[in-house]
């Protein structure tokens, strides 16, 4: 006959102490688990507000191909775009050729809810098609629900390059 | 056979729990109008299903989505036919909701004890609204390139963190390659997750509570009284779940999924617009038919209220569904609740309407608008040639119309003449007015004068 093994006195119960430290501590580190893995996603989601775009001039065509007094659509790339973008990484705005050396560049954004007025060359009036907004050659607002006048960009000649400064859609 | 699903049974405990969940009793001559919320569920499972077969074959890229969504619709296998599954699933789904809980308020199902039932649906809709909004936003072309702009400069309204809110939707200054790679994980992964999670909650719910039973005039909700009452009903006329109420779900939803799939085969997808080119500017966004309403809503409201609707509208809509089931005893008949059934009346018209004038968006500028024919100007002097000439290529025509040429953001002006002076017509014209520009810095005197000779004889 085998010898019995020797009976082993069965654990004490945990004492309420001991209880309420070991439930405290799952529900900590269950928490440190949560915040490991939450706070790094939250961060990257929020990413965007952090990264500040830099501005960069980008070249729209040489002055002399613009005549004085029209104003024409031209489009140039964001300031950093992304490798993926694609056509995305487009923008656009309105230029004008006011004389030999200035123009004016205006957003093609409606200060009323962003989407992109169009120019009437002979009406001189800017039209958004969404809801009727209306302004002036000088982007001032003439009818409809636009806040405010268009925004101007910043524009410039370098050796007889006309140059607009990227900005971010004018929002707010 | 039946040894195997009693092992399984033995160590899952499934068969039974689902026997239990398919037999419970539930109120008798529930009816047609309890379908609505398995529908809606349907249409979820549906988008879920073909959405993952979409996600198979669509890149989400800003650069190379639209081009991805043309290869689905164009030559793949099916791919046409599950884009429109997947539109008109996304719209049944928006629709039975929106059913569903005008039907629980109408009949009061919130009440004590289904009070958390209501807040677990209320999330749903907003999150079944942010699904739709979302999915509209991939179908990637120069529509959904706008609409995250206008969706943008509408965050941007709200005060202080409103330039944040839209840089966040935004993800960035501008639209770019990192726009649409959000938005898509928003759609597919984040909100189908919590949806899946309320959607457990919500049925958890039913088993707990049962189904309310049909509202009956004079049968108040009392909390004290309520669970004793409804258990005793249920068990004097009870009825199992399957088949006895059940077949009405499984009917309708099979009728919701073959109208999804004829319109999908009929009517198709949503064509693709131009491409995204943000620097294309013939562009005329609108969203899909589900929100255009809140677009015409946008369109119409008074300059002064726009922010505050903006802002306030969601909040107010939210705060409503939040404290509907504040109120959860007393009578459920929507005779004793009269002010219930206005409600749901006054939503639902309110939305008809606004839907309308959003389809015919009167308020947008015509630029298609064409030259008036000569048809319409009969025996034209040359003075009417030129203020014909003039109405067209000054802008006029965009909002106003002549004999149906034209836009209809202004007066009509076939017969103006008839109803204003010269004089008043030269004053409009030169002053404008808040929804009309001030043609004295556009228009000569001597055009203004043409003009207005051509005016005054429309008659």
């Amino acid at each position: 006959m085998e010898p019995e093994p020797p009976a082993t006195p069965p654990p004490p119960p945990p004492t309420p102490e001991r209880r309420r430290f070991l439930s405290r501590l799952s529900i900590g580190l269950s928490a440190a688990i949560a915040a490991v893995m939450g706070v790094p996603v939250v961060g990257f989601l929020l990413s965007p507000l952090t990264r500040r775009t830099p501005r960069v001039w980008r070249p729209v065509g040489r002055v002399d191909g613009f005549k004085v007094g029209e104003t024409v659509n031209v489009a140039f790339e964001d300031a950093s775009p992304l490798p993926w973008a694609g056509v995305t990484a487009r923008t656009a705005a309105w230029l004008r050729r006011d004389d030999e050396s200035h123009f004016t560049a205006y957003s093609v954004h409606c200060t009323h809810l962003g989407c992109p007025v169009r120019w009437v060359a002979d009406a001189g009036l800017f039209l958004c098609p969404c809801h009727g907004g209306v302004y002036y050659a000088d982007g001032t607002v003439s009818a409809g629900p636009p806040p405010r006048a268009l925004p101007q960009y910043p524009v410039r000649v370098n050796n007889g390059q006309v140059e607009i400064q990227t900005s971010p859609i004018p929002i707010a | 056979m039946r040894r195997l699903l009693a092992w399984l049974d033995d160590r899952s405990g499934l068969i039974t729990w689902l026997r239990h969940a398919l037999e419970h009793p539930v109120p008798p001559r529930t009816g047609w109008w309890y379908v609505f919320g398995s529908a809606t569920f349907i249409a979820f499972v549906l988008q879920v299903v073909t959405g993952i077969a979409l996600a198979t074959a669509y890149v989400p890229s800003s650069g190379q989505a639209y081009d991805s969504l043309r290869f689905i619709s164009e030559q793949a296998l099916l791919g046409r036919f599950l884009r429109g599954m997947h539109y008109f699933g996304a719209s049944a789904m928006v629709l039975l909701i929106g059913i569903h809980v005008s039907r629980t308020y109408w009949m009061a199902a919130y009440k004590f004890p289904r009070e958390l039932s209501w807040l677990s649906g209320a999330v749903l809709l907003l999150l079944t609204l942010a699904l739709a909004f979302t999915g509209q936003l991939l179908r990637w072309d120069q529509n959904a390139v706008w609409s995250v702009i206008v969706g943008a400069a509408q965050a941007g309204r709200m005060p202080i963190v409103g330039g944040e809110l839209a840089r966040f939707l935004l993800a960035g200054d501008t639209i770019g390659g990192a726009t649409l790679s959000r938005f898509f994980a928003f759609h597919v992964f984040f909100i189908p997750a919590l949806v899946f999670a309320l959607v457990g909650l919500h049925l958890m719910l039913v088993l707990r509570h049962g189904i309310s039973e049909r509202p009956r005039d004079g049968e108040p909700v009392d909390p004290a009284t309520y669970r004793d009452r409804y258990q005793e009903m249920l068990k004097r006329e009870g009825v199992p779940f399957w088949p006895d109420a059940a077949w009405r779900d499984v009917v309708f939803g099979a009728a919701t999924v073959a109208t999804v799939a004829l319109l999908a085969i009929v009517v198709g997808p949503p064509a693709l617009g131009s491409p995204p080119d943000p620097s294309i500017l013939e562009a005329y966004p609108r969203p899909d038919w589900y929100l255009l309403w809140y677009f015409a809503v946008l369109a119409m409201a008074p300059e002064h209220l726009e922010s505050i609707i903006i802002i306030l509208g969601p909040l107010v809509f939210g705060a409503f569904l939040l404290l509907v089931p504040v109120f959860n005893r007393g009578e459920r008949s929507v005779r004793r609740r009269p002010w219930a059934a206005l409600v749901v009346v006054f939503i639902w018209t309110t939305i008809a309407a606004f839907w309308y004038a959003g389809e015919r968006a009167e308020w947008s500028p015509d630029f298609s608008a064409k030259p008036l024919p000569a048809s319409v100007l009969g025996n034209a002097t040359p003075e009417d040639m030129e203020g014909a000439r003039l109405f067209h290529s000054k802008g006029c025509e965009y909002c106003h119309a002549i004999a149906g040429y034209g836009g209809k953001r202004g007066p009509d002006l076939t017969a103006v003449g008839g109803r204003m002076t010269h004089d008043q017509i030269v004053a409009r014209i030169t002053n404008g007015s808040p929804s009309m520009p001030a043609y004295t810095r556009i228009l000569r005197p001597d055009e203004v004068q043409v003009l207005a000779e051509f005016l005054v004889r429309r008659r």
